[in-house]
């Protein structure tokens, strides 16, 4: 079993806006409606746990954080800008679920060629430099940095993506099920990462998750599901208001409340 | 030499930070090639089958018809147009659909790069191996298998290069309709065989069916084939060079911005 440390208070973001704000936000993918009017914020330089089942919608939601959804309809406030906006580039670092690099290049040639688009020119080069060792010892991949990244396994092609998204300090990280296949010391390793990252940089982080042992290490939790938001709160709150020992048990608790409410007649009388 | 640049404790960056905003263009294209060329670099056996493949065509080709020395001028002159056409025509479909397909276009989509800075590295990367691949075949042909050019060997040279142009242009475009690596290279035969068959190098144009000259008129290896026989003819630059140079390279840039509308930024 993992050793879960209980998330320490982030520092509170006082007067400062929330890093995202969206309003009844609606995704629509072919004739599937995928987000049915979310509303909720996300603060800053907090964990925020994004979770649900498979197919909720969590990686839509995240690809219109990140301004990368078409047919997305309600407002959505993404760092004081509305998402997709041209200036949020940079200041975005996106994991997307499936490790999102060029295989046939080393990590360090993956991480140099995107830190050359991020901040280009002679100029900027010591600084690239820099900012190249440092994501790929974030990431733990040192010892991989000149490996082909065709060649390296499942989690630390995962990791490679990872050290992408950390380039160039973003102030919002969006991550897509970033600890999916990894080993329980590299998952708790990573989630250090990121509790560092918050604290210390100040970073926003939106990540998504299906495994409910990682909830617990996240600041506020979204649960999803079914395209919608089920539970907005921390994770002490929602258990103490679901009167559940673990997030897991919670989440369950809502759900099955949601299907209730949803399917008032579980047997459906047989209609002449 | 350099100033310490802030690190990541250093608060994050104003949203109008001298960043982006003052860097040219040009270094993400820069940058872009060299990303291409590296991946390439990976590849050795790729870049070789590049680089040898037309040459062994030309050798091959040479004595093919070693009774008639005036055809092998004038089909071997055509060639040097159409390979680089058809071998950058494949290798940019296929990358361009990987690009597509692992991910990495949206993530770069998702960041501060333009798609013409995409578009542009992409060119200038497969126009730098298409120049070596022409110079191997053109210098082979020329000077190892008696090709008998009365023009200059470097507006051949040229011709090549737009044709390798206007294969990667082709490539980048066709590939938005793959979903597939199958289907990339199912569009090979769809796209390049007609120009091949109409391009007037197994009939000359003027004698086909008029609605197959008239179709040639209009489909750019045409004016490829036309262009590298003006040269194989004539000591000078002449008009018709000119203009069927020109038209290559106009329908490069077309293509290439019709490829530019295929990258999306938002997809469903």
């Amino acid at each position: 079993m993992m050793n879960i440390a209980s998330p320490s208070r982030a520092p509170a973001p006082g007067t400062t806006a929330p890093a995202i704000r969206a309003r009844s936000l609606k995704a629509v993918r072919g004739h599937r409606t995928v987000l049915r009017g979310l509303t909720f914020t996300v603060p800053r330089g907090q964990i925020t746990g994004l979770l649900g089942p498979s197919g909720c919608g969590k990686s839509t939601l995240m690809r219109a954080v990140v301004g990368t959804q078409a047919k997305v309809t309600g407002t959505l406030d993404v760092l004081d800008h509305p998402a997709g906006t041209p200036a949020l580039r940079s200041r975005i670092g996106y994991v997307t679920q499936d490790p999102s690099v060029y295989d046939d290049l080393t990590v360090r040639q993956n991480l140099e060629y995107f830190a050359a688009v991020l901040s280009p020119g002679p100029a900027a080069a010591a600084r690239r430099r820099e900012d190249v060792t440092r994501a790929i010892a974030d990431v733990d991949l040192t010892a991989h940095a000149d490996a082909l990244a065709g060649n390296l396994s499942g989690g630390q092609r995962n990791r490679v993506s990872l050290a992408v998204a950390l380039l160039g300090a973003p102030e919002l990280l969006v991550l897509d099920e970033p600890t999916v296949g990894l080993d329980p010391v590299l998952r708790r390793d990573l989630w250090d990462l990121f509790h560092t990252i918050a604290t210390e940089r100040g970073t926003t982080i939106l990540v998504s998750s299906h495994v409910m042992d990682e909830a617990e290490r996240c600041h506020r939790l979204l649960l999803m599901r079914a395209g919608e938001i089920l539970a907005d709160d921390t994770p002490e709150a929602l258990r103490t208001r679901t009167g559940s020992a673990t997030v897991e048990e919670a989440f369950l608790h809502l759900v099955d409340a949601a299907n209730a409410a949803s399917h008032p007649q579980p047997r459906e009388p047989q209609t002449p | 030499m350099n100033t310490h640049a802030p690190l990541a404790t250093a608060p994050p960056a104003a949203p109008d930070a001298p960043g982006p905003r003052f860097t040219p263009f040009l270094f993400r294209t820069l940058a872009t090639a060299a990303r291409v060329l590296r991946q390439l670099r990976h590849d050795p056996r790729s870049i070789a089958l590049l680089v040898l493949v037309p040459c062994v065509m030309l050798l091959l080709l040479r004595y093919v018809f070693d009774g008639s020395p005036r055809t092998f001028d004038s089909i071997g002159a055509s060639l040097l147009g159409i390979f680089p056409l058809i071998t950058m025509f494949l290798v940019t479909s296929i990358a361009t659909l990987r690009e597509r397909t692992s991910g990495t276009l949206e993530r770069l989509l998702a960041m501060p790069l333009g798609k013409a800075d995409l578009i542009a590295g992409y060119a200038l990367a497969f126009g730098a191996l298409a120049v070596v691949q022409s110079a191997l075949g053109t210098g082979l042909a020329l000077w190892g298998l008696g090709l008998d050019v009365t023009g200059s060997a470097w507006l051949l040279l040229l011709v090549a290069l737009l044709d390798a142009l206007l294969g990667t242009a082709l490539g980048l475009f066709v590939s938005a309709f793959a979903a597939s690596e199958f289907q990339a290279v199912q569009f090979m035969p769809a796209v390049i065989f007609p120009q091949l068959l109409l391009c007037g190098l197994f009939a000359p144009r003027d004698t086909m069916q008029p609605v197959l000259d008239g179709l040639s008129d209009v489909l750019p290896m045409s004016y490829a084939v036309d262009g590298m026989n003006e040269v194989l003819r004539h000591p000078d630059i002449t008009g018709d060079f000119v203009r069927d140079a020109v038209i290559v390279a106009a329908c490069a840039v077309l293509v290439l911005a019709l490829g530019a509308a295929t990258l999306r930024r938002r997809t469903t």
